[in-house]
């Protein structure tokens, strides 16, 4: 039996989070820039842990997240008006789940490159699709809409990070959790140990969609006007890779700190460099790739086994399976 | 009747011509290389830039600046090479964590190279008319400078063919294409050989570009993606590492892009993709060669 | 009716017969094995009943059911369970994790994971002998051990035929008799083993039937003793 320690440690850590974060509304004002900052963070730890949720155990390196939530954020504005706030950002959720769904049942039989090849496009193809609609059918691009309370929003973001905690939580000690990780290990083996190989890649790749719509749909709420341009921004796809490859997959906290690092850093740049700050983060994931490939958590654990005999670095999850 | 005929004969072949450069290009890149470089469109936007900024400001005629840009951005290919992705492949524990880090570096090189664009040139669109009077062939009518590309491309496609036949170099890449490390066994210099070959890509999206710039499109920093996503998937369409494959995919692709554009324009990416999607799932089924 | 009933079986790689017109059959509580030059096809034979390999032609009869084309997750779930030539063991999971995969996934019946699977688990763990080695992870395993995780795996998906390609590979001697213990164990439990196999000894000692495979065809079939004084297997083997 393991010990009890770390679990410990982490349960107590996320509940002093947790408190922090639900409190804080009580000694700020609700449209403080400290709840729109970490709003924001929020944005991107959930996106990130999304990201793992499905990339690190398998090792498929998705580049779809940024269509995700693009749906997520434009279920929310069709039905915004129509139905109440928690419904619509379900159904965001659920578009996505769908959508993933889809796309995951058909490509990911593949090799892993084909995989990354067609999600890299679905952004583009989403939009493009969106576009066409909104130029013919709908006869405006954009829509505006009425944003949401600041205070709503956040505390929307606070429910769905513990949301895909628990449900990385759950996955890690699930019947359903090991069949993935044994997918990741040797998909021959764990197909003839009698998993559905397929569909449970198809599913997990869905469930880390959900999420995303989940957060598009509640971000869109910050936005006054939003178009598919916006919506379906490559950088959304390309922020949460970095952040979880930057803080490491082995563990659900990895990409929460990535995910916070890199959203104040952006918060930084953003004000002082707006031209340069996507060109320093493309730096920052090249140069990731070459010295960390296994993140900020994989350089901690070669440092702390630099002593012992193995010296093999421990990590579970290999980024870049194909 | 006759005349729309020749026109989507024409018109596909046209577009067909810069598409099969640019597949080429990408796919010598990621069929030998083992790079899949995403970020091959932003070297499309960066030749057609090179060509608006020579044309518009020292007056040098793109297809002069191809003189110019095609050495330049083949070493500057060879040398990203070396610099970023031959430490990978000896870093990387296997060919497939390889091919994994290398897309995302890759994917860090679209987001500096994009951002290039945008500090250099900014982001409003921009655009040049160079050789755009109207030639009449058999009835339909085409821009010449659409005629000049075709024309281009395929002087370009067929002088790399016997590039890769007759020479020596060629054959090494050839051989480094079928097994990078039976090759090295033989005695080629292989990291010379992949930076070679992803130079060579870099240069055929940059000469691609600056063929595609030449014809009245709009440019902007962020033009690149498509073109990306249409190299992939005809290299897809042709085989990986099959080089004639990707010269006749391209075109194709051009030819479907050509015919939905006219019948609706804004789904040509639409219909590459489900095209995509078919070869994908009919590929499972083991119907098409790799 | 036999367990497994294979009729004409063939797989074609471009031009190359991997297997060719196979005609086999194994009984039910029988130790056959399947043993033949490198290259005769063996292992296809073996994906193609796993499900690995879809036949190009042939039929693949498992308890009266056909079975060619089916999934291998499929397969498993009806009772067929193997081994493979390199072992495929995950790495990074624990042995108990290993084989309560295949407890939990290889029946037909969904089980969940409680403690209960996890004793059943470790019930099967003794039976190959690695009970104490439950929380070790599989990479730091030696290699006779990984082959016996591989069978453990195999064994908790409660198959009726359990398929091993060549269990004993890479074995010390001694590795080799605790090896061929634990197969006349397995028949003991009720389960029906087909195996490939290199090692003769082993084969000539535990095996009730052989079947020989040369160039993807069936060359020979009888028991030990007949196949030793078959000229042309005698041939076959002395000729490579």
């Amino acid at each position: 039996m393991k010990s009890i320690g770390p679990r410990y440690r982490s349960a107590v850590i996320l509940a002093a989070l947790l408190i922090l974060l639900v409190g804080l509304p009580g000694y700020v004002p609700s449209s403080s820039y400290a709840i729109i900052l970490i709003t924001n963070i929020l944005m991107y730890v959930v996106m990130a842990e999304s990201w793992t949720i499905f990339s690190g155990p398998t090792g498929y390196i998705s580049l779809a997240p940024a269509a995700f939530f693009g749906v997520g954020v434009y279920a929310s504005a069709i039905l915004g008006d129509v139905l109440p706030l928690p419904l619509v950002i379900l159904i965001g959720g659920i578009a996505a789940f769908i959508l993933a769904f889809l796309v995951g049942s058909a490509t990911l039989r593949l090799k892993g490159m084909y995989f990354t090849m067609f999600t890299f496009g679905l952004v583009e193809l989403v939009r493009n699709l969106v576009h066409w609609w909104e130029v013919n059918i709908t006869g405006t691009v954009g829509r505006l809409i009425a944003s949401e309370d600041p205070l709503t929003v956040f505390y929307s973001m606070v429910a769905i990070f513990l949301a895909v905690l628990f449900a990385s939580y759950l996955m890690g000690r699930s019947r359903f959790g090991l069949a993935l990780q044994s997918i990741g290990e040797s998909e021959e083996a764990a197909a003839h140990s009698g998993v559905n190989v397929n569909r449970v890649k198809a599913v997990t790749f869905g469930v880390s969609a959900f999420f995303m719509g989940l957060t598009g749909a509640t971000m869109c709420w910050r936005w006054s006007y939003i178009d598919p341009t916006t919506a379906f921004n490559i950088q959304y796809s390309f922020m949460p890779v970095l952040m979880a490859i930057f803080g490491g997959m082995g563990h659900p906290y990895g990409p929460v700190i990535g995910a916070a690092v890199f959203s104040l850093l952006e918060e930084v740049l953003t004000t002082k460099f707006p031209y340069y700050y996507m060109l320093t983060f493309g730096l920052i994931m090249i140069i990731v790739i070459i010295f960390l490939p296994h993140g900020l958590e994989g350089a901690i654990e070669r440092w702390r086994k630099a002593g012992s005999r193995r010296g093999a670095v421990e990590v579970p999850y290999d980024v870049g399976k194909t | 009747m006759m005349v729309h005929v020749l026109d989507i004969a024409i018109g596909g072949l046209l577009t067909g011509g810069i598409f099969a450069l640019i597949a080429v290009g990408f796919g010598l890149q990621y069929g030998v290389a083992r790079v899949l470089n995403i970020a091959h469109g932003e070297f499309i936007m960066l030749g057609a830039f090179c060509a608006w900024t020579l044309f518009t400001k020292a007056g040098i005629t793109p297809l002069f600046s191809m003189l110019l840009c095609g050495p330049f951005f083949f070493f500057v290919g060879f040398v990203i090479y070396r610099v970023l992705y031959s430490p990978l492949r000896t870093f990387s524990e296997s060919p497939a964590v390889f091919e994994g880090n290398s897309m995302l570096a890759s994917f860090g090189l679209l987001f500096v190279v994009q951002n290039i664009g945008l500090i250099i040139w900014g982001a409003p669109v921009k655009g040049y008319t160079y050789l755009a009077f109207p030639i009449n062939i058999l009835g339909a009518v085409f821009s010449a400078n659409r005629i000049v590309t075709l024309i281009v491309s395929v002087i370009l496609g067929s002088a790399f063919y016997l590039f890769l036949v007759s020479t020596r170099t060629g054959k090494a890449i050839r051989a480094a294409a079928q097994d990078a490390g039976a090759a090295e066994l033989m005695g080629v210099r292989i990291n010379r050989v992949l930076a070679l070959c992803f130079g060579l890509g870099a240069m055929m999206a940059v000469l691609g570009g600056l063929l595609l710039s030449m014809t009245s499109i709009m440019l902007t920093p962020v033009m690149g993606m498509p073109y990306t996503l249409i190299a992939i998937i005809v290299v897809v369409l042709g085989g990986l590492g099959n080089i004639k494959g990707s010269f006749i995919g391209g075109f194709i692709l051009g030819y479907v892009g050509y015919v939905v554009s006219s019948v609706q324009p804004g789904l040509s990416m639409v219909a590459y993709y489900a095209i995509f999607l078919f070869l994908l799932l009919v590929r499972r089924m083991g119907l098409l060669g790799k | 009716m036999n367990l497994l009933e294979i009729e004409g079986l063939s797989k074609y790689f471009g031009g190359l017969a991997a297997a060719a017109d196979v005609d086999l059959h194994v009984g039910k509580g029988e130790i056959v094995g399947l043993i033949g030059p490198n290259g005769a096809g063996k292992t296809t034979v073996f994906n193609l009943v796993s499900g690995a390999l879809v036949p190009d032609s042939g039929k693949v009869t498992f308890k009266g059911k056909s079975i060619a084309g089916l999934k291998p997750y499929e397969i498993a779930k009806m009772g067929i369970a193997r081994t493979f030539q390199s072992v495929k063991v995950f790495s990074k999971m624990s042995v108990l994790n290993n084989v309560l995969l295949g407890y939990l996934f290889g029946g037909s019946k969904q089980i969940a994971l409680t403690d209960s699977a996890r004793r059943e688990t470790e019930e099967v763990l003794a039976f190959v002998g690695l009970k104490e080695l439950k929380e070790t992870r599989a990479q730091d395993l030696i290699l006779a051990n990984q082959k016996r995780l591989e069978v453990a795996r195999a064994l908790a998906t409660r198959p009726d035929l359990l398929l091993l390609d060549e269990v004993m590979a890479g074995l010390t001697p001694t590795e080799v008799g605790l090896s061929m213990e634990l197969v006349r164990k397995i028949r003991e439990k009720g389960v029906t083993v087909f195996m490939i196999e290199h090692v003769m000894k082993a084969i000539m000692s535990i095996c009730d039937r052989i079947i020989v495979l040369h160039h993807g065809e069936k060359i020979a079939e009888g028991t030990p003793q007949e196949i030793v004084q078959n000229r042309t297997v005698v041939e076959v083997y002395l000729g490579e």
